[in-house]
């Protein structure tokens, strides 16, 4: 009788159940759409972290922050020959600096390497290089900027942007920077060329690892008219390019790729890397590792994916913050509303039906078999509106992966001043001498719907129908047989 | 038997107390017929409600088979509810969304009557008052008097001891009126219960070999031998 009768209830009067449902449903959907979207925004930050680290990288692992040097370690210096007034030969020179300026000595790689739970580490060189080409008329060029480096440090420190200028004399020059990583093409599973393809040519070989080849971006290669065959020439070398990578969101993670030891060579670094990528055996122990490398290989600072996921700044940060904020509490909202009305409306519907169960109870039915139906009818209400919470919830979530508004991140900008986008100095805050420079990444979003999500949403549905269901039942308890008798038209 | 003494039934709303039932004796034997009836307000459907033990008296005892309703615990009276009172109301009180068969089967619910039974058991109790025709219909596609006919057939289904209606007619025409009665009266007769019947209806109050009337909740008892 229980399911025969819940059936009749639930066809003979739909509008009631469906009044429920919907209500339910709306809060149910709104939980599905706002944590679809917030793990869409976790997924899109591990994207922005991707195209920094590469595929895979856990942890980087970077010399620690040490007093910046004052002098000309880090100063370009440029030399140009003043010629006669009539002499306008086009002259050229460039410098190549290691990014950050700090670096570590190559065997740290080796020995990050033997920690606990540490799967991988490759070892990387970035370097930027700045190229100036142009013509004097008797004149001195002179390096404007800040006396003190201070690496770049305190607000607008280092103003970073490297404007030649030149006093006393006509000059016309071109000043182009760009960025070269070194990477150890015997490991090619980790680093920041794993976040890119090869779209033309073809990437390093394992035996390349002192060739004079390179492998170019492709909106590097776009802007300098470079493609797999030409050569580019970097600080007098001569690199014959190989591939052109094209990387898979944002930003590339360098304008050219070379063998290490050629970037060790050009950057006068022999044996030296900025950075080692580290890949966890287990990604749930990140922590501990990052605590063992730190303890076992002094003067090092390790940088997890989650320490960079606090430097990204812009509409995605702000996008992930109302997600995690305004979305929760107003999903949190919607939902108890939906959870009171459904209760408040069972409740009232039981009163409607006051004589009905006065009937039963008058039949001799128990309270307690009338109290079970109520709550049978409000839990099959409530995964009704379950299942319509989680179909409006999923085409949300659809929605918004087909529409993919485009959300920009940046990052580095709490590195403390010092862009590295014109090419140089900067040197950021600590721990981040890679990242220092100020990255801008457009990300689409989207709103992946996970098993879990879809669990959740079913145990609300079913604790909405209990929350209706016990107001509802409740009133249903307290009914008498006299209420049989009640004229309640 | 119901055996009633002092039955005293008091309502209190706010500061006022209504006395609806005024210490009531009475009894009614097995198999017999009692017709009440008396002034709107009197305390009939009071009297009615003690008898069924759907309420229970503010003093006074109800005594049906040597049980005393007024005393029963709660589970036990939803047992004698369940196996020995059939009750028809004014207004037919039927499950709106359920079919006539359905709304038959939930008086052996409480039994714990298996389905293929119940099922079987209403058909016949909804033939015997010429409805076996209707099973699958719901209330709101019936007539008043038949929809009266299920609520009779629901009362009966369970061979109660006690029959109690409380104005079966009062929603009816003139026509159903006495299709209803006959109906009663058959099946009374049929099936030998005590049948306690509430009534406007003085045409039924003359005919009916005891007629008990309710003035301000007190009893006046009329044996008619002619009837
Ligand atoms: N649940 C209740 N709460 C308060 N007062 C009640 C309640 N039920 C009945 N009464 C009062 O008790 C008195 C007797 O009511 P009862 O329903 O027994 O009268 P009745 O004889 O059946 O009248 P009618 O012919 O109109 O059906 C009336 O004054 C009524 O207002
Ligand atoms: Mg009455």
């Amino acid at each position: 009788m229980f399911f025969t009768y819940l059936r009749r209830e639930l066809r003979r009067r739909r509008k009631a159940a469906l009044v429920v449902a919907s209500g339910l449903a709306l809060g149910i959907a709104l939980v599905i759409i706002v944590s679809s979207v917030s793990s869409g925004m976790s997924k899109a930050q591990d994207k922005v972290l991707e195209s920094l680290y590469g595929l895979g990288t856990d942890m980087t692992v970077t010399k620690a922050a040490t007093a910046p040097k004052s002098g000309s370690t880090g100063r370009p210096k440029f030399e140009f020959d003043a010629k006669d007034s009539d002499d306008d030969a086009t002259q050229s020179t460039d410098r190549v600096m290691v990014q950050g300026f700090q670096t570590l000595a190559s065997s740290t790689v080796g020995k990050v390497g033997k920690q606990d739970g540490v799967a991988g580490a490759v070892g990387g060189l970035s370097l930027s290089v700045m190229k100036v080409d142009g013509q004097f008329k008797r004149g001195e060029f002179q390096q404007e900027g800040g006396t003190s480096q201070g690496g770049g440090r305190g607000p607008g420190g280092g103003s970073g942007q490297p404007q030649g200028e030149v006093r006393g004399g006509g000059a016309s020059f071109d000043v182009n920077s760009y960025t070269v990583y070194g990477t150890d093409v015997t490991q090619q599973d980790l680093g920041p060329l794993t976040s890119s393809k090869i779209t033309s040519g073809r990437t390093f070989k394992t035996t390349e690892t002192n060739a004079k080849v390179a492998v170019v971006d492709s909106a590097y290669a776009k802007e300098k008219t470079l493609s797999t065959g030409k050569t580019v020439t970097i600080h007098g070398t001569e690199f014959t390019i190989v591939g052109v990578s094209t990387a898979d969101s944002g930003d590339a993670a360098a304008n050219l790729y070379i063998p290490l030891q050629q970037a060790q060579t050009l950057s006068d670094s022999k044996n030296k890397v900025t950075t080692v990528y580290v890949k966890a055996a287990d990604s749930q122990k990140i922590d501990s590792v990052k605590s063992a490398i730190q303890k076992n290989i002094s003067g090092t600072t390790v940088t997890t994916s989650a320490d960079l996921a606090d430097t990204v700044s812009g509409s995605l940060s702000t996008a992930s913050d109302l997600a995690a904020g305004v979305g929760k509490w107003l999903s949190i909202a919607v939902l108890v509303a939906a959870f009171l009305v459904a209760g408040l409306l069972t409740s009232s519907a039981v009163s409607r039906r006051v004589r009905e169960f006065g009937t039963l109870k008058a039949l001799g039915w128990k309270s307690g078999r009338v109290t079970r139906q109520v709550i049978g009818e409000a839990l099959v209400n409530g995964l009704i509106g379950g299942v319509l919470g989680i179909g409006i919830g999923l085409a949300g979530a659809y929605a918004v992966t087909a529409v993919s508004p485009t959300l920009t991140a940046e990052l580095g900008s709490s590195g403390g001043g010092g862009g590295m986008r014109g090419g140089m100095m900067g040197g950021g805050g600590p721990g981040f001498g890679r990242q220092s420079a100020s990255k801008a990444l457009d990300i689409a979003l989207t709103a992946p719907v996970s098993l879990s999500i879809i669990l959740i949403a079913v145990a609300l549905a079913v604790a909405g129908g209990l929350i209706a269901g016990a107001f509802g039942g409740w009133r249903a308890s307290r009914l008498r047989p006299a209420d049989a008798l009640r004229r309640v038209e | 038997m119901y055996t009633l003494q002092g039955v005293t039934k008091q309502y209190r709303r706010g500061k006022s107390t209504v006395h609806a039932l005024a210490g009531v004796d009475l009894t009614i034997e097995d198999g017999g017929r009692l017709v009440i009836q008396g002034p709107t307000g009197g305390g009939k459907s009071t009297l009615l409600q003690m008898l069924g033990g759907l309420d229970r008296p503010t003093a006074g005892s109800i005594e049906l088979d040597g049980m005393d309703l007024a005393r029963l615990s709660e589970a036990k009276l939803t047992k004698v509810r369940a196996q020995n009172i059939g009750f028809v109301f004014q207004s037919f009180n039927l499950i709106p969304t359920l079919t006539a068969q359905e709304n038959v089967e939930t008086a052996l619910v409480p039994l714990g009557v298996k389905a293929a039974e119940r099922r079987r058991r209403a058909a016949e109790a909804l033939d015997s008052v010429g409805l076996g025709e209707r099973l699958g219909h719901v209330p709101g596609e019936m007539s008043g008097g038949q929809q009266q006919r299920v609520a009779i057939a629901r009362a009966l289904v369970k061979q109660p001891k006690v029959l109690l209606a409380d104005e079966p007619t009062g929603n009816l025409d003139e026509s159903m009126r006495d299709e209803i009665m006959e109906v009663l009266e058959a099946l009374w007769k049929e099936h030998g219960l005590t049948f306690i019947m509430v009534t406007h209806d003085s045409s039924i109050a003359r005919r009916a070999p005891r007629l008990a009337t309710i003035r301000k909740g007190e009893v006046t008892i009329t044996e008619n031998a002619a009837a």
